[in-house]
């Protein structure tokens, strides 16, 4: 048997090449919006001349990696425990800027890791103003266990725990983390590519904790066609069930796209089997968008200062 | 170096931020804290400590704790915390993932009662939960050797034929909170026995890797017999360590296992922490009226040297093992392995377990001698052995 720990000499370190943050080969779902937000996270970091470190939870996210010795990440990676990845990055970042290295520390984890079980964590690195990036993949649901709910699973969607639909709403994530009034928080979607490139590029720009949440379709726990995906995400957005905006300092709000008042959120519930269209409210629905986006408008209005 | 007279906690938290100064030369230091009696005044002392490189995360539970501090060392710094019985149960997770990580984290952990029933006092039971982890285990009975083992355990753990974390152990308040005289080194001498850290499969921000994800049984395998591996290598590892502590510190640190009287002993007490120091007085009293009775101290738990107490008990027809915890539904957790470290070797030997000072109940060698008398009656080993419960005056046989 080896002198020294050899299996840890031998993991495969490879030079971080271009466009690699992803690599070929993976072994995610068709139609899988966190694949496509990877991608174009690996593009934006590219466009910026930045490198990045992961720091991955228990999730889909960290399955994508493939099995020792592979990995298709080709940046450093690491997993760790499902509530653990802002403690984790806190601690990568800390030595990073003592030791004056470049690159992001940046968190890629699912619903479940920040909504539930990391919000703790999340919330006091958040506190701390960590110089981290938070990436949330939110794709509503417990997708790496095989669809249960989670508390980001919206209303009326059946899961494997919510047989019957979810009587509860969707957590607001995005306003309690701007709560925390850290720099950058906003949500992004794979089908506004552009929308998404700038606010990544925003991020990059700031230092301190940045929370950017990305509506990303799961074909499997959606029950949808995978070639829906991104028009699934598209309609969520200009109907107005995903609103796309930020928030600087928890004082600052900008809408980024505007309801396009046509679009109906009726097509986006009848193209997912999650929902049963006897179970969906759409006049409640309608107003309860309406509702958010007048929140949004006016808080929007106010344009505060942060206070430096 | 300096004779202070300070309490557990104080020494505890002394040599882990000198041993975190002493990596300035390289990456640094980091951890994250967490307040919990009774082991709190080492953060406090850590969090106040001016690290030339180094930062302290002030976390909101102890399972982040141990994450900030894992995240310190997956960045090739050196990296330290500290905790205490539920403080410790809720950072299981991420202790258990420390020693698969391979990471070369020391913790100082204040043995304290698991509630409830909610108690402060003493209890092994939290840190022997965890004995299974691929944490080294070391249990101390006194402020210099709190002191002194934790600055060993850094050079122990970061030794690249070791690579594992180690936990130092003390009795909550019997050393945690009592001030003793207590040598205090300064730093230069800690920078001279501890080298920088070079942890080669650190994360790098250029190098692709990927560290903690999936794996097939093979390589899982491969990964738990590694570990097995460094620790076969732990005893003469910690040897070599000894040897440049007592040349660096002019003091010996002590033995994995350390043997008092035991050289034609026929009764043995195998004891930790405290117990040991009490135990260590009664066999003394014992030898001055011509009993051949002797003491094991079991410094080192995992890994467990069995060869050694094989050695020391060699002369032995009896044993009796103090347990400062209880495992529900088998009994003290060192009986135990005490036990398989005899079975197919000395059949012959009488060993009982006593389950003594549990729930932070006092070991006063009143207590000791009580069980010894119990040992020399007894003519075969019985179930574990509850010490103090008040309903019965006798020990229950």
């Amino acid at each position: 048997m080896s002198a020294t720990a050899g299996k840890l000499e031998q993991l495969p370190g490879l030079p971080c090449t271009e466009e690699c943050l992803l690599r070929a080969g993976n072994t995610n779902c068709g139609g899988c919006g966190m694949s496509t937000g990877l991608t174009m996270l690996g593009r934006a970091l590219r466009d910026a001349g930045e490198t990045c470190t992961l720091v991955i939870p228990a999730c889909c996210g960290i399955v994508t990696a493939g099995a020792f010795p592979t990995t298709s990440y080709g940046v450093p990676t690491v997993a760790t425990t499902f509530a653990s990845a802002p403690a984790v990055a806190s601690g990568l970042a800390s030595i990073r800027d003592l030791n004056g290295e470049p690159g992001q520390v940046i968190c890629w984890a699912g619903d479940g890791g920040t909504y539930d079980i990391g919000l703790a964590t999340l919330s006091a690195a958040a506190e701390r103003n960590e110089n981290i990036i938070y990436f949330c993949y939110d794709n509503e649901i417990y997708g790496n266990t095989g669809g249960q709910r989670s508390s980001s699973t919206p209303a009326a969607a059946h899961t494997t725990t919510t047989p019957w639909g979810k009587a509860e709403d969707k957590k607001d994530i995005v306003s309690i983390m701007a709560a925390h009034r850290i720099p950058y928080a906003a949500t992004l979607s794979i089908a506004h590519p552009e929308d998404f490139a700038d606010k990544i590029k925003q991020a990059l720009s700031m230092t301190g904790m940045r929370f950017l949440l990305i509506h990303s379709p799961c074909p499997t726990g959606w029950k949808s066609e995978p070639a829906d995906s991104v028009e699934l995400v598209r309609i969520a957005v200009n109907s107005g069930l995903f609103p796309l905006y930020e928030v600087f300092h928890g004082l600052d709000y900008k809408i980024n796209v505007e309801p396009d008042g046509t679009t109906d959120p009726a097509d986006y519930f009848s193209r997912q089997k999650r929902f049963h269209p006897d179970e969906i409210d759409l006049e409640a629905t309608r107003k309860r968008c309406e509702n958010r986006f007048n929140q949004l408008r006016a808080l929007a209005r106010i344009n505060l200062a942060p206070v430096s | 170096m300096t004779l202070q007279v300070v309490t557990g906690n104080h020494a505890a938290g002394y040599a882990l931020s000198t041993a975190g100064e002493a990596n300035r030369t390289a990456r640094g230091a980091a951890c994250g804290i967490y307040p919990i009696t009774p082991q709190t005044e080492i953060v406090e002392y850590v969090a106040k400590f001016p690290f030339s490189k180094g930062r302290v995360v002030p976390v909101e539970s102890e399972h982040s704790a141990m994450g900030v501090t894992m995240g310190a060392a997956l960045g090739g710094a050196r990296s330290f915390t500290a905790s205490s019985a539920n403080g410790l149960a809720y950072m299981t997770e991420n202790i258990m993932v420390a020693g698969y990580y391979r990471l070369p984290i020391v913790m100082v952990a204040v043995n304290r009662t698991l509630g409830p029933p909610w108690n402060i006092w003493v209890d092994q039971g939290d840190t022997l939960m965890l004995r299974d982890f691929a944490w080294l285990q070391f249990y101390c009975e006194d402020n210099q050797e709190v002191l002194d083992t934790t600055l060993l355990a850094f050079r122990l753990a970061e030794d690249h034929r070791i690579l594992l974390p180690v936990m130092v152990c003390m009795d909550a308040f019997i050393v945690s909170h009592t001030q003793m005289e207590t040598d205090l080194p300064d730093q230069a001498q800690v920078d001279r026995f501890l080298p920088d850290l070079d942890l080669k499969h650190r994360l790098r921000y250029d190098e692709a890797r990927t560290i903690g994800g999936l794996s097939w049984p093979q390589e899982g395998l491969s990964m738990r017999l590694e570990i097995d591996e460094a620790m076969g290598r732990v005893p003469e590892v910690f040897q070599e360590c000894r040897s440049a502590f007592t040349e660096a510190f002019g003091r010996d640190p002590g033995d994995q296992l350390q043997t008092f009287e035991t050289e034609d002993a026929e009764t043995v007490i195998v004891a930790t922490g405290t117990m040991a120091t009490t135990a260590r007085e009664v066999v003394r009293h014992r030898r001055e009226a011509g009993e051949r009775i002797g003491l094991v101290k079991l410094k080192m738990f995992r890994p467990f040297p069995q060869e050694s107490l094989r050695q020391a008990c060699r002369p032995a027809s009896r044993i009796a093992v103090l347990d400062r915890n209880y495992a529900a539904g088998s009994g003290g957790v060192f009986w135990q392995d005490t036990r398989a470290a005899f079975q197919g070797h000395r059949d012959d030997l009488l060993i009982q377990n006593y389950l003594a000072g549990l729930c932070g109940g006092d070991v006063t060698p009143a207590v000791i001698e009580q069980i010894l008398d119990d040992l020399a009656d007894r003519t075969e080993a019985g179930s574990p052995a509850w010490i103090g419960i008040d309903e019965h005056s006798e020990v229950p046989v």
